[in-house]
């Protein structure tokens, strides 16, 4: 029975980002909406980020920043990864805004049926 | 985060959304703190609350606010995200347990930017040294991305376009 | 955009803050929390703050367009040129410990401009897409 419980509060951290991400997955797969999508692809990115953060911690662990007093620090390597993927990702995401302005310009519509739809008929 | 990110799939209206958006964006960040990422927590606050929603916010500007209705049926996305959801969760059945420091991550290279941070680079927060040193050439690629996504926004939406378009 | 007084008092009192911690951030991210990502970050959206108080036509007044297309060039250009520079003094590239004599010191110094070239790249980025954003079919 405790092993259950430690297996669960083990890995709690995992199925909350795997519930987000799995949030982001069904906007991105089931809303035609292109910014709603957009924002879908967010929270996916968003969960990732949480689950790298999450391999990096080490318990009793404090920030990576060196110092007298303190001896166990969490991992270092997935924060540097995660802080320039949260840059980058701002800045695609922005790219991304950008090109649906366009296609609404284009189609006057930022819903992907109506636009599927407009394709075909000429 | 989990009610954000389900109210965000349920809304239709997208000023709503992207301002829960951005809600989500600052309970990362205060997820980060609590996980010691306080580097990452400082840069997901400015960026996620900040500039993604007024850039987000912006483009509603320029487009439609409302969400239309869809007409097909959702249970075909929701069965693939239930079926990939659960065999991911199957997935973590194997893995290190939360804060373990005897995880696999903790023996590689982690450890050793750790002790060499000092002597090597004089540098105590660990994230800039192997950021801007250990990992250069994966920074100097990812500043470059951001050239890059900055020259595409100008290019796609610059005011060179609004001329051309005058002149014809 | 006139009448919000209280919006305009507030964002006058915090910016100069604002701008400030950003460069505290910049330059103190050896020894506290910071680096050029965030210090990028933290000064454009103080300059947004600016820009969406009191309009993005007096924005352009304090930073013209073609000023930040070129330091966004040139923040890159800063990253890479580090990088040539320890090749011609003899290293590797971006090995910084042959910009100064004392390894450490040349390491410290590479990391500073580095992380500036990040800084200058971020912000100037970042206002340009909100000013490119804002400033569609005006």
């Amino acid at each position: 029975m405790s092993d259950l419980i430690n297996t669960v509060l083990g890995l709690y951290n995992y199925w909350i980002v795997i519930f987000l991400m799995m949030c982001g997955f069904y906007i991105v797969v089931a809303h035609d909406n292109l910014i709603k999508k957009l924002v879908g692809l967010n929270i996916f990115q968003a969960s990732v980020f949480v689950l790298y953060i999450t391999f990096g911690k080490v318990s009793g662990g404090t920030a990576p920043i060196l110092g007298e007093a303190f001896h166990v620090y969490s991992n270092p390597l997935p924060h540097v990864l995660i802080l320039t993927a949260i840059v980058v990702g701002v800045a695609t995401t922005a790219l991304g805004l950008a090109l649906v302005v366009r296609i609404n310009e284009a189609y006057g519509t930022i819903e992907d049926d109506e636009i599927h739809s407009q394709d075909d008929e000429p | 985060m989990a009610l954000t990110a389900y109210a965000v799939a349920r809304l239709h209206n997208l000023y709503a959304v992207v301002m829960l958006a951005g809600i989500y964006s600052l309970l990362a960040a205060v997820m980060f703190v609590v996980l010691d990422a306080v580097d990452v927590a400082f840069t997901e606050a400015a960026v996620g609350a900040g500039i993604s929603t007024v850039l987000a916010l912006g483009t509603l500007a320029l487009t439609k606010s409302r969400e239309k209705t869809p007409r097909h049926t959702r249970i075909l996305p929701l069965a693939v995200c239930g079926i990939t959801g659960a065999a991911l969760v199957y997935g973590t059945l194997d893995l290190e347990h939360y804060g373990d420091p005897s995880a696999a991550p903790h023996h590689h290279v982690g450890p050793e930017y750790l002790a060499r941070s000092i002597p090597d680079t004089g540098v105590p927060n660990v994230v800039t040294s192997v950021l801007a040193s250990y990992r250069g050439y994966d920074t100097l690629g990812e500043t470059t991305v951001i050239f890059t996504a900055g020259v595409g926004v100008v290019l796609l939406l610059g005011s060179w376009r609004r001329k051309e378009d005058d002149d014809a | 955009m006139h009448n919000f007084l209280v919006l305009r008092v507030i964002a006058k009192l915090l910016l100069p803050f604002i701008l400030l911690f950003a460069l505290y951030v910049q330059f103190h991210g050896d020894y506290g929390p910071g680096g050029g990502f965030q210090a990028g970050v933290i000064f454009a959206a103080g300059f947004i703050l600016y820009a969406l108080v009191w309009g993005v036509e007096n924005a352009e007044l304090v930073l013209p367009r073609g000023l930040l297309r070129f330091c966004f060039a040139a923040g890159v250009m800063l990253y890479a040129g580090v990088g040539l520079y320890d090749i011609l003094a003899g290293g590797m590239y971006l090995d910084y410990s042959v910009m100064a004599q004392d390894s450490v010191k040349g390491q410290h110094l590479g990391i500073l401009l580095v992380e500036l070239g990040v800084g200058i790249t971020v912000s100037t980025v970042m206002v340009t897409i909100f000013y490119t954003f804002a400033g569609y079919r005006r």
